[in-house]
């Protein structure tokens, strides 16, 4: 469980984040939405550590990454796996090794036992036959998959997902989402997806925290955001006509 | 930055993974052009030293090869090579390194615990510390030769006054300070970009700009340092 507390973050004059509260429970989909430039991309990075916090505290099962020093920050990463909106391969890398690195930097299992390791992953994520091409070699959905296996190759205790659909067509976007969603269950992890996609939300939506102008100012299931008054949801969600329809036919 | 860099790798072999395919990159895929451009500069030296000497009845031909030494293994050597590398190099790495953060593979190491600053800075700079001073001994005798072929190829001297002249009075201290500069321009030229591709922030027009940042900074870096060294060590 992730629990963070009055979270601020200024960047020179911009103040980006602006106290906000929450709580991202284990073994559930916990998502963070809002629109570009609403704060949730920094909010994202604050709690990973990527950046500091000018107040407030962020506890990983009571551990606070506000307080640490490197070394202690560098401990609790190897507890993370992050889906980077591009993926964030390494394109020197075949897509074996990308999955094999955090295996090759923090364990001690022999090459067979990596390999062994890294192919039940990629099956996990529907990838075969793949090992030896390059990140360049392979579509968009597929590189979100070797992203995704990448992640999970040590077993984290928190997943993060940064646009994990960004790019992708709504089939090949609806496979990834479930996929984070089967993950999150078989593995009993913390997940914390970061998105703008509604299709998503709705899909696989549990703990929903919509922040706009660096506050959060709704939070929610997938259920209670189509019958919220709150009228932040209400221009967020109901922007557009579909969601608009869903609305008026539930 | 360089705290980060200058620590003990997450893990040695992958460190001497990283080391040997930076000596490839880095130091062996630049023995062609170092060599090249070595023997033409040993040989526009040559001649140029024989134009200034062909009107001067006291000065011996073998004093050709004398004086080419001397420029070659003190100056030409040393800084030329290195400011070529810190265009070849420098524009490298920062772009490698640039386009890494841009992309966010820097974070994803960051995320999985890696000391990224360390895991792809130090190899670099060990690597160039290691593998220059090769390529400059290598300059060196490109060089040379390059002064011996111009002579020999068009009947201004002799090689084997050439000869005398390359052998005559040698100081090895001559080439320790050739070392010595090498070793630290290594540093320069690649911790600098480095430096300037990790920070690199936005997209591609960024990753290029940081690029020619650190190739002009560590250019005049280069520069201002050989002044510094030469007064130090001569």
């Amino acid at each position: 469980m992730i629990v963070v507390s009055d979270i601020h973050k200024s960047f020179d004059d911009n103040h980006v984040l602006k106290g906000i509260s929450t709580e991202f429970h284990k073994g559930k989909i916990n998502m963070i939405i809002g629109r570009s430039g609403s704060g949730k991309t920094v909010f994202l990075k604050s709690m990973l550590g990527l950046h500091t916090v000018d107040q407030g505290n962020i506890l990983f099962d009571d551990r606070d990454i506000t307080a640490m020093d490197y070394r202690e920050k560098k401990e609790l990463h190897k507890e993370m796996g992050m889906v980077f909106q591009g993926g964030a391969l390494f394109d020197s890398m075949s897509i074996e090794e990308n999955v094999m690195f955090p295996l090759n930097m923090f364990s001690s299992l022999s090459v067979a036992e990596k390999r062994e390791r890294v192919n039940t992953v990629l099956a996990r994520v529907n990838l075969e036959n793949v090992n030896h091409l390059l990140p360049a070699e392979v579509s968009g959905g597929m590189q979100k998959r070797v992203a995704i296996a990448r992640a999970i190759v040590m077993s984290p205790k928190y997943l993060f997902c940064d646009e994990p659909n960004s790019g992708l067509d709504p089939n090949t976007a609806i496979v990834i989402d479930n996929l984070i969603q089967e993950i999150t269950e078989e593995y009993d992890i913390t997940t914390i997806i970061n998105t703008h996609d509604m299709n998503s939300v709705m899909e696989i939506g549990e703990n929903i925290n919509l922040i706009k102008e660096g506050l959060l100012v709704w939070r929610g299931n997938k259920d209670e955001i189509l019958h919220t008054d709150n009228p932040d949801v209400d221009d967020f969600v109901f922007s557009s006509r579909l969601f608009k329809k869903i609305r008026e036919k539930s | 930055m360089l705290s980060r860099v200058f620590r003990r790798p997450d893990k040695w072999k992958m460190f001497r993974i990283e080391f040997i395919r930076e000596v490839f990159d880095l130091g062996i895929s630049s023995v062609g052009i170092v060599t090249f451009i070595s023997i033409f500069m040993g040989a526009v030296v040559a001649l140029q030293l024989a134009y200034n000497m062909q009107d001067s009845p006291l000065l011996p031909d073998w004093y050709i090869g004398y004086a080419a030494r001397e420029s070659i293994i003190l100056e030409f050597s040393p800084t030329i090579i290195s400011l070529i590398l810190a265009g070849k190099v420098g524009s490298s790495i920062s772009s490698n390194i640039g386009t890494m953060r841009t992309t966010e593979q820097i974070d994803a190491l960051d995320i999985m615990g890696v000391n990224s600053a360390n895991f792809l800075i130090l190899p670099k700079i060990t690597a160039a510390m290691f593998f220059n001073p090769f390529l400059i001994v290598l300059s060196i005798a490109a060089g040379l030769f390059g002064g011996m072929a111009v002579g020999w190829l068009t009947e201004l001297w002799a090689p084997i006054d050439y000869i005398r002249g390359i052998t005559d009075e040698f100081r090895p201290y001559n080439v320790t300070y050739a070392l010595i500069k090498t070793v630290i321009f290594a540093f320069v030229i690649t911790s600098i970009p480095a430096y300037h591709g990790y920070y690199t922030r936005g997209g591609a027009l960024d990753v290029g700009r940081s690029s020619t940042k650190s190739v002009v900074y560590s250019s005049i870096t280069l520069i201002a340092l050989n002044y510094l060294l030469t007064q130090l060590l001569l």
